[in-house]
């Protein structure tokens, strides 16, 4: 009887090329595993990173090529409205695969000097990479969820990758329980609108507020889903006051990892939570841009508040990153299509200003610390390194002539377009605040009269200096000229598309 | 009485709140796990419930795709639970308390 049903089973039609990308990258994963642990001989770690970069690469061409259709023919959907084809999948497939090619950079040298597993991090790298461009392409709540999962399960294992350390093994359990917490709320939420709404599939819950009209029932059931996916994305997104980990998980995971988190996986929080709520969730837009604009209020403050009072540079990394979580949920909350390419441009400027801190950090802290104190006098010592570093903070505190600059500006625009001034002026007075924050460490690399002549020597590492420069030159020019980023985010407002 | 599909909405609630709890509360990181578990199988119960009184049979899949997610955070969850336990037996929660600022 079930074997008769099968033979009649038609499965939708999947359009290959769009999905190109995340193939790519899961089978360079398994060439990877499979080569390292097949092979009689030790493979060279120099092997994962060739093929992770190498196959990240090779994803970035593809999508080049997926977003010239896309501009040609308009967006789609493929595999029956679950995965959506468009400019904000392609965007955030670009980003992802910048962190990705970033990240496995500077871990290269990272792993040796720590004798961590290189092809398992390489591995977990590029499957959380496709659990990220899953989040951002999903149509369908329940390939979102998939996604998600897939980005966080990677992620906890990653910050346990030092696993004698007593601080990896703690920031991986905190992570995980928290994880796990959320990620079980988001699905909660996402049962709850399947209730009210009778579908996972954002076109068709876009379609259920359309048609709604009077009928109006269940509503509650909604509201308490939406309410629970908020919550569970605030988490991912470490916004206050759901932040708690952050702090601990961004100070006890491997550096390269820290980065990694802060710019990838919160960009795919903020993917999700803008594919949701300004796209299947726009009609009821009156009732969560309030709730939105409060907590983008909460985390500014608490970013602000608690990264001017940590003497551990990583830990102030991870309370600014807090604070950058609040600038762009201001940009969410605006629920406009200037607000939705404002946060897309400062996700994708932020990425390289923090994977590029994050190295800076893994180059000058060891297992016994990251003290701000570690950082005097490095301008006397690495000169282009410090150079380098000033940049990213300059930019994370918003100074023109930055990428950071012309993120906050365009965020904070769509607040005033708005006319959300509180949280525009609160927006602006926290910039300030922080900006204390990285002048301090910024102050501590050029101190003349720090004594560096007897400081061991620092040593930079090829791939890890080539990234730190690079992600310093790209904040510069996107500083500058900021235009062909500000289209592309134009382009990259998500829109929904119903399945053929 | 009858037993409307109300009842098991309340009773996957009810699961949910109790994990969600049981989370917060425990100290033992096995039983964390548990209450992990719980909390999930509460939400499965919530979607097979919605997709019976909807007539709709995509709730009953997403219960397929709860599980598998489920197992692979249980054997991540495990192995961190392990590496603990070698480190310091017996150790609980409060013991995780190296990261401050």
């Amino acid at each position: 009887m079930i074997l008769a049903q099968l033979s009649n089973f038609e499965g939708p039609s999947i359009d290959w090329l769009p999905l190109t990308p995340q193939i790519i990258l899961v089978v360079a994963a398994l060439v990877i595993l499979l080569v390292t642990s097949l092979s009689p001989a030790k493979v060279s770690d120099s092997f994962s990173t060739a093929v992770t970069v190498g196959s990240g690469v090779a994803a970035g061409v593809v999508a080049w090529f997926v977003w010239n259709d896309i501009r040609d023919e308009g967006p789609s959907s493929t595999v029956a409205g679950a995965v959506g084809v468009d400019g904000f999948s392609i965007f955030f497939t670009i980003l992802t695969l910048s962190a990705l090619v970033a990240t496995s950079l500077v871990g290269h040298s990272y792993i040796k000097r720590e004798q961590m597993a290189a092809p398992e991090f390489s591995a977990l790298l590029l499957l959380t990479a496709v659990g990220a461009i899953v989040m951002a392409s999903a149509n369908d709540l329940i390939v979102l969820f998939i996604g998600l999962e897939a980005l966080s399960i990677g992620l906890y294992v990653m910050a346990a990758m030092q696993f004698r350390r007593r601080e990896a093994q703690e920031a991986a359990m905190k992570y995980f329980v928290l994880g796990a917490f959320s990620s079980a709320f988001f699905l909660y939420g996402i049962a709850l609108v399947y209730g009210a709404t009778g579908s996972t599939n954002l076109v068709n819950i876009a379609a259920y507020f359309n048609t709604i009209g009077s009928r109006i029932n269940n509503l509650e059931l909604f509201y308490v889903g939406m309410a629970l996916m908020l919550v569970g994305l605030a988490f991912k997104v470490a916004a206050a006051p759901f932040h708690f980990w952050a702090p601990d998980v961004y100070q006890g995971s491997p550096s390269p990892v820290s980065g990694y988190m802060a710019s990838a996986a919160k960009a795919a929080g903020f993917a999700a939570m803008l594919r949701i709520f300004f796209v299947a969730f726009s009609r009821t837009s009156a009732d969560w841009t309030p709730i939105v604009a409060v907590l983008s209020a909460i985390t500014l403050i608490v970013g602000a508040v608690m990264a001017i009072t940590q003497n551990d540079v990583k830990r102030m990394l991870a309370f600014s990153s807090v604070g950058h979580a609040g600038y762009v949920l201001v940009a969410v909350q605006a629920a406009t299509s200037d607000g939705t390419s404002a946060a897309l441009f400062y996700l994708f400027t932020y990425t390289f200003m923090v994977i590029g801190s994050f190295a800076v950090v893994s180059l000058l802290g060891w297992n016994d610390g990251h003290d701000v104190s570690r950082y005097e006098g490095l301008a006397r010592r690495r000169p282009l390194i410090a150079v380098a570093f000033t940049v990213f903070l300059l930019g994370q505190a918003g100074v023109p002539f930055t990428s950071g600059f012309v993120g906050k500006f365009l965020v904070i625009r769509s607040a005033v377009d708005d006319e959300i001034y509180w949280l525009a002026v609160l927006a602006m007075v926290v910039s300030v605040i922080t900006a204390f924050m990285y002048l301090r460490i910024i102050s501590n690399m050029w101190d003349r009269e720090v004594d560096v002549a007897d400081a061991p020597r620092l040593s930079v590492p090829l791939t890890t200096g080539f990234v730190v420069v690079v992600c310093a030159m790209i904040t510069v020019v996107y500083g500058v000229i900021p235009q062909s980023l500000i289209e592309f985010a134009r382009d990259a407002v998500p829109v929904l598309v119903a399945g053929g | 009485m009858e037993v409307s599909a109300n009842w098991y909405l309340v009773l996957g609630a009810l699961l949910f709140i109790i994990g969600g709890v049981g989370l917060l509360v425990r100290r033992n990181p096995l039983v964390m796990l548990m209450c992990v578990e719980l909390m999930l199988n509460g939400i499965n119960l919530t979607f097979v419930t919605f997709s019976r009184s909807l007539g709709d049979i995509a709730g009953q899949t997403v219960v397929f795709f709860v599980l598998v997610v489920a197992a692979a955070e249980v054997v991540v969850g495990l192995g961190l639970v392990v590496a603990l336990v070698r480190r310091q037996p017996g150790v609980t929660a409060d013991d995780l308390n190296a990261l401050k600022g």
